[in-house]
């Protein structure tokens, strides 16, 4: 049995500690609150068959793709010779639920074995006080910044969808999303940007930024994508599926981050009436929820406030587009968030969704692939495909299924305009 | 004018309209992967046919995207393309559906429009037909001519042309009709289409069949016919939809330049921007001293004009071909052949003999052995002296070249063996589960799909400048990569040269999963497919290191048995003399076995000399007529012991409980919740095959586990019923096993009922009832019970479910105390009787014989006793395991490999159903508690399949491996 390699507190002095990338957005500003709290971080940006290669070498090969990938990243990066091994580190999420990812951890210590770097600590990034790790602690302030960067970066990833597809000058959006992520992480150095109203006042600054990106008026297909939550927002998932749409002149749309956080709280709330518990742990629980909650409306109201932006609906009425088709007990990986999503996308008028999911993933039989039947016989117009990413799927057979929906959905645009 | 045209994955059509819209050209034509210069060719020829300078095109086509993009053309999607074409031409109808080279699809037109593909699985498609022709040696044709004279239908896996093959291989070694083969693939196509693309959706009405398979083959449209119980409509031109909508797409289209699309087309190279390798040979001297050294292992091939004084017969009957070996004293070969068995493996071998005896009068077989698929048959037939198993063979053969071999990896046609060697036992072997990507036959498959021999096929490997990284995965998803390659501009040199590459990766990564460390300094590579010097570098680059090829790479199986025949020959060889041989006659006829309710379709070999063989059979009843023994198997007591749970009447009328999943260990728990509620509770066991093909078609998710899609059977079967009410709940949470991380239930367990409840559209017929429900917590349980099912029975009183709980309670604690007793009497017994104990570890499903394919009861055929995971205790510390330890069910893994590691006569085998993600984690796991031990690990993959061979041979190398294991032990 090997033993766990501890980050210890020595070590968070002079190690560099590697994350593996999912969304660019996001984690940027996840990256720059680590470095604003002292810690040497690295986001990882390296592709290419190299990264799918090493997970193949390292990892069961049976074992979900997203694994695959997120440890091949990190292998190949530690391979590349540009870290010093005796001084590097990685970090890791790890979410306790009931699939497969919540062993990600141990797959990633059994390959650093196998590729003989058994040296290397892993730090796991949890709420579930799973693994704990001396040397990374992270300080109120840190969290509450963390907590921001997600909410900043729902706002961003939003606006820039919604302007990408119609901006008259090309690239306009995405520099807006550069500069302002630039801006917010210096900001956050000096501890501002992360307080309730400092909040509110940035959220409406960007939203009225995007509102000034000049826009084409014509009308485009409308693209949802949903899924595992790592293939869905990671490029090097999904076979850079996001360009491929935008190639293709399509409006996206993303389901933010901050939905699978309240989906992960309220899980608590419903395992507690289902399953009964503790009371002092739901009202805790429900006390992280209201918060949650509270920043989810913000980014809302910024919209809805300020422009004439789609306004993202709520948790809230997630949860009740959800329970139309599935359980809200169904709680595994992406669980009944995966369902809602696709019901609200459609309601959104994004009746075009594209179901990303590793090949075989557990949970995605049934809240992907297992409720499609289900929500098309609500609206026959719905038009879902899903797609399996898998180190040996090509791309070609991906986007050929993909030009079918779009076909289709073409046409039923076609119409809607004649009409 | 305008032209559409489609290129698909093995072909290239056009249809060229006049201004009226009216078809006035059509082709067809294979395209061999060179798309490029069929699209030149077709160009040239439409131009020059009809004078033409300019016209309005568009490309569709799987193959298509990539040219198109190139030649800055429009692209229709195929499936649309069809649609449009359908609109165009056919009168209204409901539903499509068209097979493709490697693609299935079903187009619904009416309510709502809906479009379905094959995902990723080629099974069922022309590729597949294809390859089962090449399988019985017909060609496309024949096989439609063949399946005219069927006479029965066999049940072929439909879910994958890999385990089709796996299926109908075993069925052509025990000499089956091919006749009745041929009708059995279509049927399985018919079945692959429905099932994998319907998903719950009726096809009815008016059904037009389109694409190559289904407008060759006449059988085939009958087969869907047959399967869809409706009478299809089979349109003309029915090759040609995609081609036709293209052209009717092209109408909106500017006109283009024919020249300057010929030149675009030929300009498109693709300039190689695919990922490539580095070359395996950097020039002709390397690949001189390479086959220099490799010249060196040899063992001396005399092959006299006549044979003459003793000699050793060694037969080795492989899925895909016949290798016979004569050896004479010295070890040196005589006389050897190497052939492809053709599916017929009988009479290759009595044409062998005969002409060996008939031209050696003074050759004299002083014994004979033989393996393989084939082992048992051959030595009926031909009363050959002995049988060993093919692992035994292959290390016997490799000894002769390595003494102190360490690694042996054989690839052969169909399957991959490696084995490991410790202290001159096999200490470890793999073979490739259920998955043939990696081996012989699917480089064949290739090059013969690309019209090259495949020895030709390997040569242009040897110097290909930019080999295609083709990852190593499936079959299937490598047909696509190979089109993904082609389209980014890859030559057939790389392209061979990358599928030698992937055959070894899949090899190493995916089958042994190990790094060159671990396989040891001396290895040996044999099997066919290492005859292919591109494999053979390959391998050696990969594993960085060289490795020995036997210049007889191909026979060792068979050289092994003649050397174990030379080894353990005593007194005159049993073999068949030349005048029986000449009155040698085989007469075949099926049976259904009715001996148990597997009901097996045994194969009845009776020969000439009143001998007669049996295959097809899952255990030895019908051979032995010994029963087995039951007694030391706990997967028939536990199946014994549900089955005494019976349905008794009461007040509340009946209530249906699916038994699949988890309700094969619940069901004492919930059976007796119902009856003492007064419920009379109903349940099928063991669905059978019938169940489960009328059931298919509401599976939604085609990867899914085998056992999840039992649970469709399992339902259909209470439906058939007429069961009032349906329970079924979704349980989260698994009760807590000792030391574990969390108490999980498998996502797919715990959820089932959801799926059930969104797809099932018989569900209708009844009440279905499927709460959240846990039982770790009594009270809770007490209470959300009762909510759940108040608003159906409402004269339903709390204290009534109090007590009815907690019967519930003692029933289950009752349950799996007795499988725990059970448990300890069958190893006290074996103990006593001094047999081997294997922990055949799996779920609480696995006991139906149906996903376990009668496993139990063909391993207690071979004298050993039975005991499953829950029959141990499970006491072992969570820390030193390396995962985190969540799930019930399979924390008893983990604590059942703890209790076995050190226990002489006890021994694990892991059953492991394809798609089980997270056994993904558990095996590895569960592998290293045993390999930490000095214990073999054994896995068997299952599946739909229902071939027993493959673990046949791994259970044998497993118990030979134990007793060499022991002897030496005991020698010490």
């Amino acid at each position: 049995m090997t033993n766990k390699i501890v980050f210890t507190k020595e070590m968070a002095k002079d190690y560099t500690i590697l994350i593996p990338m999912m969304c660019p957005i996001h984690f940027e500003l996840v990256k720059n609150v680590l470095v604003n709290s002292r810690y040497k971080v690295e986001l990882l940006t390296n592709t290419g068959p190299g990264v799918v290669e090493a997970g193949l070498k390292y990892v069961h090969n049976d074992t979900c793709y997203p694994a695959l990938l997120v440890i091949g990243q990190m292998i190949n990066a530690l391979q590349s010779g540009n870290y010093d091994l005796n001084k590097t580190a990685l970090i890791i999420t790890q979410t306790g639920g009931g699939c497969r990812a919540s062993n990600y951890i141990y797959l990633l210590r059994k390959a650093l074995k196998k590729a003989g770097l058994e040296q290397i600590p892993v730090i796991s990034l949890n709420f579930s006080g799973l693994d704990s790790q001396p040397g990374f602690k992270l300080d109120i302030k840190s969290l509450r910044c963390l907590l921001a960067a997600l909410v900043y970066g729902d706002l961003l990833m939003d606006l820039s969808n919604q302007c990408k597809a119609y901006e008259c000058q090309k690239g306009e959006s995405m520099a807006l999303v550069d500069a302002w992520v630039q801006k917010l992480s210096a900001e956050f150095k000096n501890g501002k940007g992360i307080g309730r109203k400092e909040m509110r006042e940035r959220l409406k600054a960007i939203t009225l930024d995007f509102a000034k990106i000049q826009r084409q008026k014509e009308k485009k297909v409308k693209v949802g994508i949903v899924g595992e939550i790592y293939i869905k927002y990671s490029s090097l998932g999904n076979n850079n599926l996001e360009d491929f749409l935008n190639a293709e002149g399509c409006e996206i749309k993303v389901p933010g981050i901050m939905g699978f956080m309240l989906y992960c709280i309220y899980n608590s709330i419903e395992d507690h009436k289902l399953y009964g518990g503790k009371w002092l742990r739901l009202q805790i629980v429900k006390i992280a929820y209201k918060y949650v909650l509270g920043l989810e409306k913000m980014i809302i109201d910024a919209i809805k406030d300020n422009s004439d932006f789609e306004v993202p609906s709520s948790f809230d009425n997630l949860i009740k587009e959800a329970s139309k088709v599935i359980k809200i007990g169904t709680k595994m990986g992406e669980g009944w968030l995966l369902t809602g999503e696709m019901m609200e996308l459609n309601a959104a008028g994004f009746k075009n969704i594209i179901c990303t999911q590793p090949f075989g993933c557990l949970p995605n039989h049934i809240v992907g692939k297992g409720m499609i039947r289900k929500i098309k016989q609500l609206d026959p117009t719905c038009n879902i495909v899903p797609i399996d990413y898998d180190p040996g799927a090509s791309s070609v057979n991906q986007q050929n299924r993909i030009k079918l929906m779009l076909a289709v959905a073409k046409e039923s645009l076609e119409n809607e305009n004649e009409a | 004018m305008y032209l559409g045209i489609d290129i698909g994955s093995t072909t290239i059509k056009c249809a060229l309209l006049n201004e009226n819209k009216e078809l006035i050209y059509k082709s067809y034509e294979r395209h061999n992967c060179q798309v490029n210069d069929a699209m030149v060719k077709l160009l040239t020829l439409i131009k020059e046919e009809f004078n033409l300078e300019n016209i309005q095109m568009a490309i569709s086509g799987s193959a298509g995207m990539g040219l198109a993009e190139a030649v800055n053309l429009p692209f229709i999607q195929e499936v649309y393309a069809t649609r449009v074409a359908a609109k165009e031409y056919l009168d209204n109808p409901d539903c499509i559906i068209e097979l493709g080279g490697e693609d299935a699809k079903i187009l619904f037109l009416t309510d709502g429009v809906e479009v379905r593909m094959n995902g990723t699985c080629a099974g069922g498609t022309g590729a597949f037909i294809d390859q089962m022709a090449q399988l019985l040696n017909v060609d496309v044709s024949e096989l439609n001519e063949l399946s005219k004279n069927h006479e029965k239908l066999y049940t072929i896996a439909s879910r994958c042309g890999v385990f089709a093959k796996s299926d109908i291989q075993p069925l052509i070694n025990q000499g089956a009709r091919k006749e009745d083969l041929a009708c059995s693939i279509y049927h399985a196509v018919a079945n692959q289409t429905i099932s994998g693309l319907a998903q719950g959706r009726d096809i009815a009405g008016k059904v037009v069949y389109l694409g190559g398979p289904l407008s060759f083959n006449s059988e085939l449209r009958k087969a869907f016919d047959e399967s869809l119980n409706l009478e299809g409509i089979f349109p003309e031109n029915s090759l040609y939809f995609v081609a036709l909508g293209a052209a009717l797409m092209a109408i909106k289209e500017k006109d283009v330049n024919i020249d300057h699309i010929i030149k675009l087309t030929k300009e498109n190279t693709g300039a190689a921007n695919y990922h490539s390798l580095p070359p395996l040979f950097e020039s002709e001297e390397e690949y001189a001293e390479f086959k220099k050294r490799h010249d060196k292992a040899k063992v001396n091939i005399l092959n006299p004009e006549i044979i003459e004084g003793p000699v050793y017969l060694g037969i080795d009957a492989g899925s895909t071909t016949l290798k016979v070996v004569l050896i004479n004293e010295k070890q040196e070969i005589v006389y050897s052949h190497y052939q492809s068995n053709l599916g017929n493996t009988l009479s290759l071998v009595l044409e062998d003999l005969k002409e060996l005896y008939s031209k050696n009068p003074n050759m004299q077989i002083m014994s004979s052995c033989a393996t393989g698929y084939g082992e048992d048959l051959i030595k009926a037939a031909f009363k050959v002296d002995m049988g060993v198993v093919e692992t035994m063979a292959h290390f016997t053969a490799a000894k002769k070249f390595m003494p102190d071999v360490d690694f042996i990896i054989d690839i052969g046609g169909q399957d991959i063996k490696c084995f490991k060697i410790r202290n001159g036992s096999i200490d470890n072997l793999f073979l490739n589960e259920a998955c043939s990507s990696g081996c012989g036959s699917f480089l064949q498959t290739f090059a013969s799909a690309l019209n090259y021999s495949i020895e030709d096929f390997a040569k242009l490997a040897l110097f290909a400048k930019h080999p295609v990284d083709l990852g190593s995965r499936c079959t299937v998803f490598m047909n696509s990569s190979v089109k993904q390659a082609q389209k980014d501009g890859a030559g057939i040199e790389d392209i061979s040269a990358g599928l030698s590459i992937s055959v070894v990766k899949n090899a190493l990564y995916k089958v042994i999963r190990a790094s060159a460390q671990d396989l040891g300094k001396n290895i040996i590579v044999q099997g066919g497919t290492f005859y292919n010097d591109a494999v053979l570098r390959a391998f050696e680059m990969e594993l960085n290191t060289a490795v020995v090829r036997p210049n007889i790479a191909g026979l060792m199986g068979a050289y092994g048995c003649a050397l174990y025949a030379m080894e353990n020959c005593d007194g005159p060889s049993t073999i068949i003399n030349y005048e029986e041989l000449c009155a040698f006659e085989n007469s075949v006829r099926q049976v259904k076995c009715g001996l148990c309710n597997n009901h097996c379709l045994l194969t009845v070999h009776s020969f000439g000399n009143n001998s007669r063989f049996i295959s097809g059979n899952r255990c030895d009843r019908p051979i032995s007529n010994k029963h087995g023994s039951d007694d030391l198997n706990i997967y028939e007591y536990k199946r014994q012991l549900l089955k005494d749970l019976k349905p008794l009447e009461g007040k509340r009328g009946k209530i249906g409980l699916p038994m699949a999943l988890n309700m094969y260990e619940m069901y004492p728990f919930w059976h007796r919740f119902f009856t003492d509620l007064g419920f009379e509770v109903i349940t099928r066991f063991e669905a059978n095959m019938q169940n489960f093909r009328k059931a298919q078609n509401s599976i939604p998710s085609d990867t899914i586990c085998f056992p999840a899609k039992m649970v469709h059977a399992a339902i259909y079967s209470l439906l058939d019923e007429h069961v009032p009410y349906i329970f079924y709940p979704c349980m989260t949470y698994n009760i807590k096993e000792e030391n574990t991380d969390n108490n999980y239930n498998c996502p797919v367990v715990a959820y089932y009922p959801e799926v059930i409840e969104a797809n099932v559209k018989r569900l209708e017929e009844t009440t279905f009832i499927s709460p959240m429900i846990a039982i770790n917590n009594r009270k809770v349980f007490v209470n959300k019970m009762y909510e759940a099912l108040k608003p159906y029975f409402d004269d339903l009183k709390l204290p009534e479910l109090i007590h009815a709980a907690s019967g519930a309670y003692k029933a289950y604690d009752d349950h799996l105390n007795k499988i725990e007793e059970k448990g300890r009497e069958i190893i006290t017994r074996a103990e006593l009787m001094d047999k081997e104990i294997i922990v055949l570890a799996g779920r609480p499903y696995h006991i139906d014989p149906l996903i376990n394919h009668g496993i139990d009861k063909l391993l207690a055929s071979y004298d050993v006793a039975i005991i499953s995971e829950d029959a141990v205790e499970c006491g072992f510390n969570k820390d030193r395991l390396e995962v985190l330890n969540q799930w019930s069910y399979h924390s008893r893994l983990y604590g059942a490999a703890h209790y076995i590691k050190d226990k002489e006569h006890m021994n694990l085998v892991q059953l492991v159903s394809f798609g089980c993600g997270i056994d993904a984690i558990t095996t590895d796991e569960v592998r290293e508690i045993l390999e930490g031990h000095g214990k073999i690990y054994t896995q068997l993959k299952i599946d739909e399949i229902t071939n027993l061979g493959a673990i046949k041979i791994r259970f044998r190398s497993l118990l030979t491996a134990l007793k060499q294991k022991r002897s030496k032990i005991h020698d010490k």
